[in-house]
């Protein structure tokens, strides 16, 4: 593979709520950088603060329960941690988008399809509305919607699930941003059309070059849209490389518990559940966030948090195992 | 030889479509189930798969008999449940219990767990309030909680054990039959594995039946002896599993099969791409409902429909391809 460019590196992002139980480190030192054309994939159980990462791309925690406490989120060299709000709004409008999980509360219920179109495209400066009016319709056929001229008078509620989403795919893509965030924007699909949607994500990408951020706790979506993954775990990255080389050899634990419990088509021997729960991220553990539901666990893992080993192939473990700390 | 539990022959449910406010006037049908035929054996697994909207929860329905068929028959080991009234209707349905999708709001949030867990029993049996909670004592330890969490509120546990809890209702009757409507896919990946392996155990401990309906495919493989896969509220291919997922021959199965999701980066098989969206049930397409999506549609598929044959081994198809 080339090098491609970088579009947008996090640095020890840390995202916390603040509230009566305390604090909450929904996002406790987060690093990972995304190429041109290259899709990340963000995985791990619910609560381990994958929305939460993906919300403080894009600035929009929710104020002022939470706050970015430190760290950086370099887009083409700028950091939007530093950014004001009037700075960061333009900044989502070009430069960055999203899709998220569920197609209900993107859309407005009370505007139609073409209204919601035009105002997005809007937002990227003065045209005429008939000029509008055709681009809305282009991207419509963009995402192959049939019928685009039709569609634009619709209402979402008189669309599918899956023809919702493809709007607000073509809302994201509108405005020809370089990364576009999708927290798990197929959930609520059927497989069919899911695969229709994922296909249709790989190929505005291979056109446009677009970056995009994958959250998903579906392993069967990384492989079959991510280039990279990122393995999380209460608020940290415990794991992170190249998609054949997680696929191949996953080595943090946790990974591989959580890859053993998916169910397979091919196979019907019993399952690996993973027992216990995550840690509350209000009252976290000294040492290893896993080592509760850890088969290997050792004290060392208890005391202290493991550092990160670098593999070949920029693959990036936090795992005592891998450390040389481990066989003393 | 496997015994039949239950057996659906012909079935069939067409809702109304109605126009006008105060004339409802009937204006057509939603062809929701369309004669559907299939049976359920004692102590065994039956999986049904298709998109949303082919069918599947209504079929559900109408085995639990929260709605009534316009057409065919149920029979439980013989008898038409139709017929079932009074004491013999009670019964019923502590035979046939239920678990559904969302383990957020199927269990009442203002009952305590023994209550929510011990109702079926109470409602359709006479047994006394102590039976009953000795009963769920029972069936919490079997579904992996402790019985002293009986006395909690459902608010109190996580989705995982809710989904337990939703079963330790379903099991507390000791009913024949599960129907288990889409019972993990609103769970946490790593919480599907434990749901799924407690399901395959309580199978085997207590001979009780399922009816698995789910769209992830993998799940169904781990858990169903035989899978009938539904389109517009027919079945359109119905095998043992192994079987169907080694061969399946249906063109709508195979596109289901290639859009399931791999296990690795290199496992992308084929990909069947289907055009557009499941049509409207109310005036279904003629000939094979499939045949405005199916990539390999000939000129007879639009004006005659396939019947459902053996192809040998119970690998039951209906298509025009194989004729
Ligand atoms: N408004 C809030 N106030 C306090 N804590 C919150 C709030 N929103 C989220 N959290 C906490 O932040 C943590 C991370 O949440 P996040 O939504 O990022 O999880 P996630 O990984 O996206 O999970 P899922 O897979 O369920 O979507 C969780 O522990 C959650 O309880
Ligand atoms: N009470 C009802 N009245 C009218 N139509 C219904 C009703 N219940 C279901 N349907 C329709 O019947 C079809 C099958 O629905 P359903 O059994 O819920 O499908 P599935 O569970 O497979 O997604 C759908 O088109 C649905 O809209
Ligand atoms: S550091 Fe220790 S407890 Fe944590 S995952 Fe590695 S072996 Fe397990
Ligand atoms: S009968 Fe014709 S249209 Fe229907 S599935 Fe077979 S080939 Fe396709
Ligand atoms: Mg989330
Ligand atoms: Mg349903």
């Amino acid at each position: 593979m080339t090098e491609k460019d970088t579009v947008m590196e996090v640095n020890d992002l840390h995202t916390y709520f603040f509230n009566r139980r305390g604090v909450t480190k929904a996002v406790d030192g987060v690093s990972f950088s995304i190429h041109e054309g290259e899709t990340l994939g963000i995985v791990g159980e619910s609560g381990c603060g994958k929305t939460m990462t993906a919300l403080s791309l894009l600035r929009l925690i929710p104020k002022p329960a939470a706050r970015i406490v430190s760290g950086e989120i370099l887009l083409d060299g700028q950091d939007l941690v530093s950014l004001s709000d009037s700075e960061m709004r333009e900044v989502r409008g070009r430069k960055i988008s999203m899709i998220l999980q569920d197609p209900q509360t993107s859309l407005n219920p009370v505007f139609t399809i073409g209204n919601q179109l035009i105002e997005a495209l809007g937002a990227r400066g003065k045209r005429g509305r008939k000029e509008m009016v055709a681009q809305a319709m282009e991207g419509l056929r963009n995402v192959k919607v049939a019928a685009p001229e039709r569609r634009l008078e619709d209402y979402p509620h008189q669309m599918s699930g899956g023809m919702k989403q493809r709007v607000i795919g073509a809302i994201a893509v509108s405005a020809s941003p370089k990364i576009i965030i999708a927290d798990e924007p197929t959930t609520a699909l059927d497989v069919t059309i899911q695969l229709q949607y994922l296909r249709l994500l790989k190929e505005i990408q291979a056109e446009t070059g677009l970056a995009i951020i994958f959250i998903t706790h579906d392993f069967g979506i990384v492989a079959r849209m991510c280039d990279r993954v990122a393995v999380m775990y209460a608020g940290r990255i415990v794991e992170q490389a190249d998609v054949r080389d997680l696929f191949n050899k996953p080595h943090h634990p946790y990974t591989q518990a959580l890859m053993d419990s998916v169910p397979k088509m091919d196979r019907t021997d019993r399952l690996r559940a993973i027992d216990g729960q995550p840690p509350p991220l209000w009252d976290l553990p000294e040492g290893c966030r896993f080592a509760s539901r850890c088969s290997n666990v050792k004290d060392l893992c208890r005391n202290e948090y493991p550092n990160t080993s670098l593999l070949d192939n920029n693959h990036s473990v936090a795992c005592w195992m891998t450390q040389t700390e481990w066989n003393n | 030889m496997p015994e039949e539990l239950l057996r659906a022959q012909n079935l069939e449910k067409h809702f109304p479509v109605t126009k006008g406010l105060v004339l409802m006037k009937t204006v057509g049908h939603v062809r929701a189930v369309d004669g559907v035929d299939f049976t359920i054996n004692t102590g065994e697994t039956m999986g049904l798969v298709g998109e949303s909207g082919c069918g599947k929860t209504t079929t559900s329905k109408l085995l639990l008999r929260l709605e009534n068929p316009t057409g065919g028959q149920i029979y439980l080991e013989g008898e038409d449940i139709q017929t079932f009234t009074g004491s013999k209707f009670k019964e019923y349905r502590t035979q046939v219990q239920a678990v559904f999708q969302d383990p957020w709001s199927s269990l009442s949030p203002r009952m305590k767990v023994k209550d929510i867990v011990s109702e079926a029993l109470v409602v359709n049996r006479d047994v006394t309030q102590k039976d009953a909670y000795d009963r769920v004592k029972e069936v919490m330890e079997q579904v992996g909680l402790a019985p002293e969490q009986a006395e909690l509120y459902p608010h109190e546990f996580s989705g995982g054990q809710r989904q337990r809890i939703a079963v330790a209702s379903a099991l507390a009757s000791s009913p024949k039959l599960i129907i288990l409507d889409e019972p993990v896919s609103a769970l946490d990946v790593s919480i599907r594995a434990q749901v799924m392996n407690l399901l395959v155990d309580l199978q085997q401990e207590t001979g009780v039946a399922f009816l698995l309906v789910a769209h992830n495919l993998a799940t169904v493989r781990y858990m169903a002896q035989q899978t009938a896969v539904m389109y517009l509220g027919k079945i359109v291919e119905h095998s043992p599993t192994e079987e169907l997922y080694e061969n399946p021959l249906h063109p709508y199965t195979k596109a289901l099969f290639s859009a399931a999701l791999p296990a690795h980066p290199d496992d992308l098989g084929e990909e069947i791409v289907l055009v557009g969206e499941v049509p409207s049930p109310i005036n279904p397409p003629s000939g094979c409902n499939f045949h405005p999506r199916c990539p390999f549609a000939m000129d007879r598929c639009s004006v005659e429909e396939p019947v459902m044959k053996d192809m040998g081994g119970n690998h039951l198809l209906s298509c025009h391809l194989y004729d």
